[in-house]
């Protein structure tokens, strides 16, 4: 699925501060445990079952993600920052595809 | 003797359910404030002629989550919609080779407003018509594309797109012009009409009972002004004639076609209950 994810990241901020960080990517995440009505046959599972983002190549934060999340996953989290960089955001496809994005941020 | 006792004794006890019930389902006070920057009319004075003393938006109906994900556009699934609407916005389709942008350029600018002014009167067909069939219409005659079958392909992203051009603009009906008051009769006896096996009419809940619960669900006035509206049941945007068809099912009565007669009527009448409300397009409902 070419989703565009929503990112929402501070572009500025002072060194120390702790920012907060808001994600929101469009899935359909199929639980994998419903019906086809018309076959009667289960629909495969297809969700985002992990994320991870990074800052400067060290994780900030990451985890895993089961079916009972809904559709168009939204994760909010908070980050230290002390230097200027770029946060690179990965959601990870149960088929095994990545969506990548990323943001800087400058810290003064 | 002992029979008729118990009968009163019950009933006394099922009034005062009742009354709880009703005390503990109003509609909340609290204001919308998208981004704590524009401030939405969710409760506005009625027009001249309408039944209701206070028309409320459904999003006084909702838990504090739900209503917590509308007032935050970042956080508002529908808004994944919008986005995907303005991709729409800027594609080339049809034998014209042409875009909506083509010749309407920003839609900032020149859908502003438009989106609360829908149904409108349309002198070719001799009927209203909403946003949808404006588009298709569009399509048809200026960019010679494909009309968008019933909430296939662009037509939700697109009408929720457009809609979302008006946001915090109150909803003002043009009923001057053409057959648009006898549509609204129209509308208006649809809208009081019981139907279906629960016999039901649209008032029956939406006028009679708004602010009480049905099974698990909070009845609201049924206004139409945040539409096409997310519903966290369905996951995705849901167009108005996809909700009357729904709500009509659920009476358990055969329901008519989307874009229809009864159900442009309907559309119409159900928007002028709505006069004033501002557009909340993309709305979040339960």
């Amino acid at each position: 699925m070419a989703a565009k994810p929503r990112i929402k990241v501070p572009k500025t901020a002072a060194a120390g501060d702790v920012i907060t960080i808001k994600t929101l990517i469009s899935h359909k995440m199929e639980s994998g445990q419903r019906k086809d009505k018309k076959t009667g046959n289960l629909i495969p599972r297809k969700i985002i079952n992990k994320f991870n983002c990074e800052f400067n190549g060290n994780t900030v934060f990451g985890c895993d993600i089961d079916p009972a999340i809904s559709a168009n996953p939204f994760l909010e989290f908070s980050a230290k920052v002390t230097e200027s960089g770029t946060f690179t955001f990965v959601w990870t496809d149960d088929d095994g595809t990545t969506t990548e994005a990323s943001k800087d941020i400058t810290v003064s | 003797m002992s029979k008729k006792i118990t009968l009163v004794k019950y009933s006394a006890i099922s009034a005062v359910v009742l009354f709880a019930a009703s005390a503990l389902a109003e509609p909340v006070a609290d204001k919308l404030v998208i981004d704590d920057e524009l401030e939405m009319m969710t409760r506005v004075a009625p027009p001249e002629g309408h039944p209701l003393s206070e028309i409320i938006s459904g999003w006084h109906y909702r838990t504090p989550e739900t209503r917590a994900l509308e007032a935050d556009s970042f956080q508002n699934p529908g808004m994944l919609g919008v986005e995907l609407g303005e991709e729409f916005w800027n594609k080339v389709e049809g034998t014209a080779g042409k875009s909506c942008a083509s010749c309407h350029d920003d839609a900032a600018t020149s859908m502003k407003g438009v989106g609360a002014g829908y149904p409108k009167w349309h002198e070719k067909t001799g009927r209203p018509i909403n946003l949808e069939l404006q588009i298709n219409q569009c399509r048809v005659e200026n960019m010679g594309a494909e009309a968008y079958k019933f909430d296939k392909g662009g037509q939700k992203p697109l009408t929720a797109y457009i809609k979302h051009q008006s946001l915090g603009m109150p909803v003002k009906l043009n009923l001057e012009e053409g057959d648009m008051e006898t549509w609204l009769e129209k509308g208006k006896d649809m809208y009081y009409k019981r139907t279906g096996q629960l016999n039901l009419s649209c008032a029956s809940c939406h006028e009679k009972n708004n602010g009480k619960y049905i099974r698990a669900d909070h009845l609201s006035q049924g206004n139409v002004n945040g539409f096409p509206t997310y519903r966290l049941k369905q996951g995705t945007l849901i167009s108005t004639h996809n909700r009357f068809r729904g709500c009509i099912r659920d009476t358990r009565a055969e329901f008519p076609k989307a874009f229809s007669d009864p159900l442009m009527a309907l559309e119409l009448y159900v928007t002028w209950r709505g006069t004033g409300l501002s557009v909340e397009t993309p709305g979040v409902r339960q």
